[in-house]
């Protein structure tokens, strides 16, 4: 637990998120929520692994931590630590912060007390993601001032810094990083920790309520504040001018981890500029920018995603009447689209500059590559239940699915994921496709995504009688993200016993009548329960219950118990190709004779193939070392 | 000694790539060197390629550009070609020779090639060398010590800019005492693979 020992000074490896926690620990952070999501995960799992420890001496941690049911609820439970004058966290991916829009548009006309720090994590060519949309906008959009880092170590300080500012101005900053910042690490250098509040206290205060009145009243506060933030941005120590070579008239402006491409790429081409480095982006230091604007003459911006800050400068410019010419993306040199990355950054300078790019053109391979998409592992629960679906539900019949690891399920040979758009929506969707088409609908979503956004779709689909199969696939964590807990586990996120829910006893309160519970490993009895809940006339929930097969290994391991593996009979196969080319275990594979064979390094001993092959030709023959 | 070091590491979700380059930034920071390394988590955990990428010295960003790698250490050989942007000729291609075969290759029909071809087509654009580290790990002990033995040949090649012990040091800091032995053993017969 070296991120959480009180040595000034001490230099230690971290990742950019793991800076974050470091960050606030240092603050004094009294309460820290999320709900998990790549890039953001090891922000709120440092914290969780911190509690843990503390949980297990049978001493008290210093914060409250908690996975929130979503990303709403975790926004809502920090801002009333935050107006009860405690330090508050909150983190979570860009698209949480969709979720957790409605009460962040409303809290910063209220404002918090207690410093509350919002990190939106981006994530700039979708690596783990439904979109890439920019979440600086939220911050202009909602009014939050906002910071973004360039290393871990400047992670760690702005997250210092931003609890100040935030109480300061009495609003909830924004800290948003990409994942290229989230998922790099860097020396970072530990201060001082400060002791966290404690226990708050409410003072109740009539414009805490938003009714219209309230509501017009804070609108003008929310904007003089955002006026002091303008003020502070002029001061701030994250917005500097950095100088490579012996710079003129020309300029550079960048922010996030842009900067780290663009300082290199001018030092390796040699250039003369000025780069006006912005940490603190919402709201830009305006007379900062105008005197940067006044002593160019040329000015390239470079951000990824949207030109947020170009066209904020081009603003300045047109209201300066200045003749500074300014390259970004609207000139054609830079994309709207993906990260960017030193090559992009060099080839743009060498084409505005006019110099050669040093680099030379990258190799490429004559050889083609076969691909390598991540899939569902061996011994999934979700294989088998996406395996009996098929075998239960006639041939075009609609697949909606969600966020979690089951979309992985869209690969062949399964191709059981037909439509997504966000946390929860496949329960929506199904309800649509139902009053839209006569096609039978089996929607799919797992045991966090069920209580994070899908209940009161659920309650649709039963209060109008939608004729849908909802099926969870309860595999007893959220397990894409790093197996945290959810509210159906047993365990909350400080290790702490937790009030399991079960998702049955919810969907029998919101009135569903009929429902299956099916253990997914038992792939007769699961196809038997699919056609019992296709037959259904109106709405029916199907609870596939399996634990994820990694915790499932992990435990086995720790328990001392055996991991079977299987291998295939080569007298009694039949190279029907049933086990590889419908249901697709990643453990199976042909030889170059075209036999078929069983990984015993990847087989993770579910046994399903068991049931799967027509000719009884797979067997345990073994146990995994 | 160059002023900037870049390493690249690639290979597969689950072969542990992520914490090698962990200890490589790891050892960096004992050595006080300046070091940034930059990773890709999420989805890879599934069986999708990973690439991490590991720079030290004067450098301001994680990411290299392209064809700058000093060294691209793979832990599976079609990985070290997938990467080749990364290579110029004199750039070290470090690579185990054991492949992992992709479930594209067995449900979608899509080849995996001739490994005499990816080696021969590697060695056009860069310096290869090609080491059975699962065999070393296994003749050192245990074949979960891999990595180390993949560490070990990358010290060899004089690339880091500090010696091989602070890197030894720091693997054997991050592994569990009944380990140590078998790992401080394959990270010399790493460094031995390359020094033949």
């Amino acid at each position: 637990m070296e991120i959480i020992t009180d040595q000034p000074g001490k230099k230690i490896l971290l990742l950019g998120n793991e800076a974050i926690t470091r960050g606030a620990l240092e603050a004094g952070v009294d309460v820290a929520t999320t709900y998990p999501g790549t890039p953001s995960s090891e922000i709120a799992d440092t914290f969780s692994h911190i509690t843990k420890y503390f949980t297990k001496k049978g001493d008290k941690p210093p914060f409250y931590f908690e996975y929130s049911t979503n990303e709403k609820v975790a926004l809502e439970v920090a801002a009333a630590a935050s107006f009860s004058g405690l330090r508050a966290l909150t983190c979570m991916k860009h698209v949480g912060l969709n979720v957790a829009s409605d009460a962040f548009m409303t809290y910063t006309y209220v404002g918090c007390k207690g410093g509350h720090i919002i990190v939106s994590a981006d994530d700039p060519y979708c690596h783990s993601s439904q979109n890439e949309q920019d979440n600086r906008y939220f911050a202009i959009f909602g009014g939050a001032p906002m910071l973004e880092p360039t290393t871990p170590q400047e992670a760690k300080e702005m997250t210092g810094v931003g609890f100040d500012i935030s109480e300061q101005l009495s609003l909830p900053l924004l800290l948003r990083t990409t994942t290229r910042l989230s998922h790099a690490r860097g020396p970072v250098v530990f201060e001082k920790m400060q002791k966290p509040r404690g226990i708050g206290h409410f003072e109740k205060n009539p414009l805490l309520v938003t009714v219209p009145a309230v509501a017009r009243k804070q609108h003008p506060v929310l904007l003089e504040r955002m006026e002091q933030a303008e003020k502070i941005s002029e001061k701030s120590q994250f917005n500097e001018v950095v100088n490579v070579g012996k710079p003129k008239d020309i300029g550079v402006v960048s922010s996030g981890v842009s900067f780290n491409y663009a300082k290199e790429m001018a030092e390796t081409l040699s250039l003369d500029v000025r780069i006006l480095k912005l940490g603190m982006t919402h709201p830009i230091p305006r007379r900062m920018c105008e005197k940067f604007i006044k002593s160019c003459s040329t000015i390239v911006v470079i951000e990824e995603l949207e030109p947020i800050l170009e066209q904020q400068f081009k603003t300045l410019a047109f209201d300066m009447k200045s003749d500074v010419k300014i390259f970004g993306k609207s000139t054609g040199r830079f994309s709207r689209l993906y990260e960017y990355n030193p090559d992009i950054v060099v080839d743009v300078f060498s084409k505005i500059f006019k110099v050669k790019n040093p680099f030379p053109k990258p190799v490429e391979s004559k050889i083609k590559l076969p691909s390598r998409p991540p899939s569902l592992c061996p011994g999934c629960p979700h294989r088998a239940t996406y395996y009996a679906v098929k075998k239960a539900a006639p041939k075009d019949s609609i697949y909606p699915t969600d966020i979690g690891c089951y979309t992985l399920g869209k690969e062949p040979p399964l191709e059981m994921a037909d439509v997504l758009l966000c946390m929860g929506s496949n329960a929506g969707t199904a309800c649509g496709f139902a009053v839209s088409t006569g096609q039978k609908i089996v929607s799919f979503m797992g045991d966090s995504t069920f209580f994070h956004a899908a209940i009161p779709a659920l309650i649709d689909a039963v209060h109008h009688n939608h004729d849908v199969v909802i099926t969870v696939l309860d595999n007893r964590t959220t397990a894409m993200t790093g197996h945290q807990p959810h509210p159906g586990t047993e365990f909350d996120g400080m290790g702490r016993p937790a009030k399991m829910i079960r998702v049955e006893d919810v969907a029998r309160g919101c009135g569903v009548e009929h429902i299956e519970i099916v253990d997914p490993n038992n792939i007769k009895e699961t196809t038997a329960a699919f056609k019992r809940a296709l037959d259904f006339k109106g709405p029916s929930f199907v609870v596939s219950k399996s634990p994820c097969i990694l915790l499932e290994v992990d435990r086995k391991r720790k328990a001392g118990e055996e991991i079977p593996v299987y291998s295939i009979n080569q007298e009694l196969c039949k190279r029907c190709k049933t086990c590889i080319g419908r249901f697709g275990c990643p453990a199976l594979y042909f030889a170059e004779d075209g036999s078929v064979h069983i990984d015993t390094t990847l087989c993770n001993g579910c046994g399903n193939c068991v049931q799967v092959c027509p000719f009884g030709a797979i067997s345990k023959s073994g146990v995994k070392e | 000694m160059n002023k900037k070091i870049s390493i690249v590491l690639v290979g597969v979700g689950g072969q542990g790539v992520i914490t090698a380059a962990n200890i490589l930034g790891n050892a960096a920071v004992k050595a006080d060197v300046m070091v940034y390394v930059s990773e890709i988590h999420g989805m890879a955990q599934r069986g999708g390629n990973v690439v991490c990428t590991v720079r030290m010295g004067e450098v301001s960003s994680p990411m290299l550009p392209s064809g700058t790698a000093d060294v691209v250490l793979s832990a599976e050989p079609i990985e070290a070609l997938r990467n080749i942007s990364f290579v110029n000729k004199k750039t070290k291609v470090i690579t185990d020779i054991n492949p992992v075969i992709p479930f594209t290759v067995a449900v979608g029909g899509e080849p995996y090639p001739k490994l005499d071809d990816v080696f021969k087509e590697i060695s056009k654009h860069a310096e290869l060398y090609k080491i059975d580290a699962l065999k070393i790990a296994k003749e050192s002990g245990d074949a979960i010590t891999k990595n180390t033995v993949l560490l070990g040949a990358l010290a060899a090649t004089g690339v880091l800019p500090f010696k091989p012990d602070v890197l030894l040091e720091t693997i054997l800091n991050m592994v569990p005492d009944k380990y140590k032995d078998v790992n401080r053993k394959a990270f010399e017969n790493g460094m031995k693979a390359i020094k033949k």
